[in-house]
């Protein structure tokens, strides 16, 4: 049995500073991601999240010429970028997405000028592949108590405006009806998407962003039709991943071909993924659909 | 600018500019800014790929941006469509991490295929990309018009005959076969940069879909010309002024929609489809 461990666990993972950083920051993130990302899926946004991250990449990247911390920087631009998502009309489903993708050619575009910038004006030539997929185990400890301050940030913009938030992305028309300015309270959730995001684009990259964003709360939307259950679901499945593939990541050091590991991202992604289409396997007990489908989403094309 | 090795440049992006265009137009009718977000950020994976196998990066782009798209359809299925591309995106970005762990790439080359090396083409790219070119045109040219009527209104489309999910995955290998032409001169991060800013601009022009799609195609290659042109002389990344100039069709876009429709309030047939519904259009087909 304690050889079985060791095989699971590789000598010294429990001891080393990394991994601890990595698991927590990650943990973190991921509950947030979950929760957050819930709302993201049942309103449709789950572009307006991956796009997010990528813009967040933007004041990443500005962050480096002008010399602040890159925490500000991603989590600056993110906010304006749902600002101005919000303003040129992300609320009208069929003109949404494009909105969304002008938004971000944009940011990208400004992210290739100061990525540009950077490599040439210092001398960081990894600052692009850093910045772009990030790595849970440079996560500088510093940063820590920011990061758990602006989880609970996001957390808590979702937290307060729950019942509101939940009718007006179900049944907007309702939500009017009863007095709820589905306009503020779409762009406040907007703005919490916008900080988990950016939040987790600078700590485990953009691809984890998006995929613990989208991945854990659709799987958790189809395991169960109740929303609470199904953002706890989501925050669990997030930080199982989260968790399993930091492991899996240490563990990999000694696997072929290169003997330097395989990354986090490659694992947390995949076992997301497992996850989302083993609960949507047939067989199993189906939850019947609620009315989870933003309010004229269409034929869902896009 | 237009010395001998620039032409190759000029002409490979002109192509790669009008084939944007053109399949940029069903696009944004489609109102599928997400697949053609994600087909090639999936892309890339097979880029990696491909340098790590030691195989064409072209052959790896197509395969992975083949393999990305269907694998958006068949996930679309059974689920929402946008859930799903979001998935398949980072399932295959999470690939492309993973072969560029084990390649030994310098970090300028991912460099350039993310943000786009359009300065660096050689004489001997243009004949593949012109073929797959050709093709992306002629498919789209073949299903015009079922892919058309599928696109603005998918419920009359079935009642005439029209498969709408053969359509669609039509649409997605006519996307990925774009992207896999487009990515190594824009790069991974700004194809649809090119694919929706210029349709856009074009689609508040003119109501007739076949104008709109040949101003989109013209669009297009004057933001390449313009983008190019720029880069050369400033050295900047590409990618940015494709970027910010594809931004600028589209608020320039909205801008004179805005200010014809203080002009009249008849809405156009088939925009006025895409925006309010079957109830508003009056397409012939």
């Amino acid at each position: 049995m304690p050889h079985l461990l060791r095989i699971i666990f590789q000598p010294g993972f429990f001891a080393s500073a990394p991994v601890h950083v990595a698991l927590f920051a990650g943990g973190i993130v991921a509950v947030v991601s979950g929760i957050v990302g819930s709302f993201a899926v049942i309103r449709g946004q789950s572009y307006a999240g991956h796009a997010l991250a990528d813009i967040s990449v933007t004041g990443g990247s500005a962050s480096f010429l002008v010399g602040i911390s890159p925490l500000w920087g991603f989590v600056g631009v993110g906010v304006l970028a749902a600002g101005v998502m919000d303003m040129i009309g992300i609320r009208r489903p069929r003109g949404r997405d494009l909105a969304t993708g002008i938004v971000r050619g944009a940011g990208l575009g400004l992210a290739a000028l100061f990525l540009y910038w950077d490599t040439t004006h210092t001398n960081t030539t990894g600052a692009a592949i850093t910045i772009l997929f990030g790595s849970m185990f440079t996560i500088s400890t510093s940063i820590l108590p920011v990061m758990a301050l602006l989880s609970v940030t996001a957390v808590g913009i979702v937290a307060v405006l729950y019942r509101p938030l939940l009718l007006s992305s179900v049944a907007a028309e309702l939500a009017a009806v009863r007095g709820i300015s589905v306009r503020a309270v779409g762009a406040a959730c907007l703005v919490a998407i916008a900080v988990a995001v950016s939040l987790s684009a600078m700590t485990i990259g953009t691809i984890l962003s998006t995929a613990l964003l989208i991945g854990p709360a659709a799987t958790g939307l189809r395991l169960t039709s109740r929303p609470g259950l199904a953002m706890t679901w989501a925050a669990l499945i997030g930080l199982a991943a989260t968790w399993l593939g930091v492991l899996l990541a240490y563990d990999s050091f000694y696997w072929p071909p290169a003997r330097h590991g395989w990354p986090v991202s490659f694992f947390v992604v995949t076992l997301i993924f497992l996850g989302y289409v083993l609960a949507g396997l047939p067989g199993g007990q189906r939850p019947r659909r609620l009315a989870m489908r933003p309010a004229g989403s269409g034929s869902g094309q896009g | 600018m237009f010395s001998g090795f620039m032409m190759s440049t000029w002409v490979v992006a002109t192509i790669v500019a009008a084939v944007a265009g053109v399949v940029g137009f069903f696009i944004v009718l489609r109102g599928a800014a997400f697949v053609a977000d994600a087909v090639p950020q999936g892309a890339f994976a097979g880029a990696a790929g491909a340098s790590l196998l030691g195989i064409n990066t072209l052959i790896g782009l197509a395969a992975a941006s083949l393999i990305g798209a269907l694998g958006i359809g068949w996930l679309g299925r059974s689920g929402r469509r946008d859930v799903a591309t979001a998935l398949a995106l980072v399932v295959m970005l999470g690939l492309g991490a993973l072969f560029l762990s084990f390649s030994v790439e310098y970090a300028p080359e991912i460099y350039a295929l993310l943000f786009g090396e359009v300065l660096g083409v050689s004489v001997g790219e243009i004949a593949p990309v012109a073929a797959l070119g050709a093709l992306c045109i002629a498919a789209i040219l073949v299903v015009y018009r079922p892919l058309l009527l599928a696109s603005v209104m998918p419920e009359l489309a079935e009642a005439r005959g029209v498969r709408s999910g053969r359509m669609d995955l039509v649409f997605l290998v006519v996307v990925a076969l774009a992207t896999s032409l487009t990515l190594p001169v824009v790069g991974a991060l700004l194809i649809f940069s090119l694919m929706i800013g210029p349709p856009a601009a074009a689609r508040s022009l003119t109501d007739k879909p076949m104008p709109a799609m040949l101003a989109s195609a013209l669009i297009a290659i004057g933001v390449v010309w313009a983008s190019i042109a720029a880069a050369y002389d400033t050295n900047w990344p590409v990618g940015f002024f494709v970027g910010a100039i594809g931004a600028g069709c589209y608020a320039a876009g909205r801008g004179w929609a805005a200010f014809r429709r203080t002009r009249t309030t008849r809405p156009g047939a088939w925009r006025g489809a895409a925006e309010h519904g079957p109830q508003a259009a009056n397409v012939r087909v």
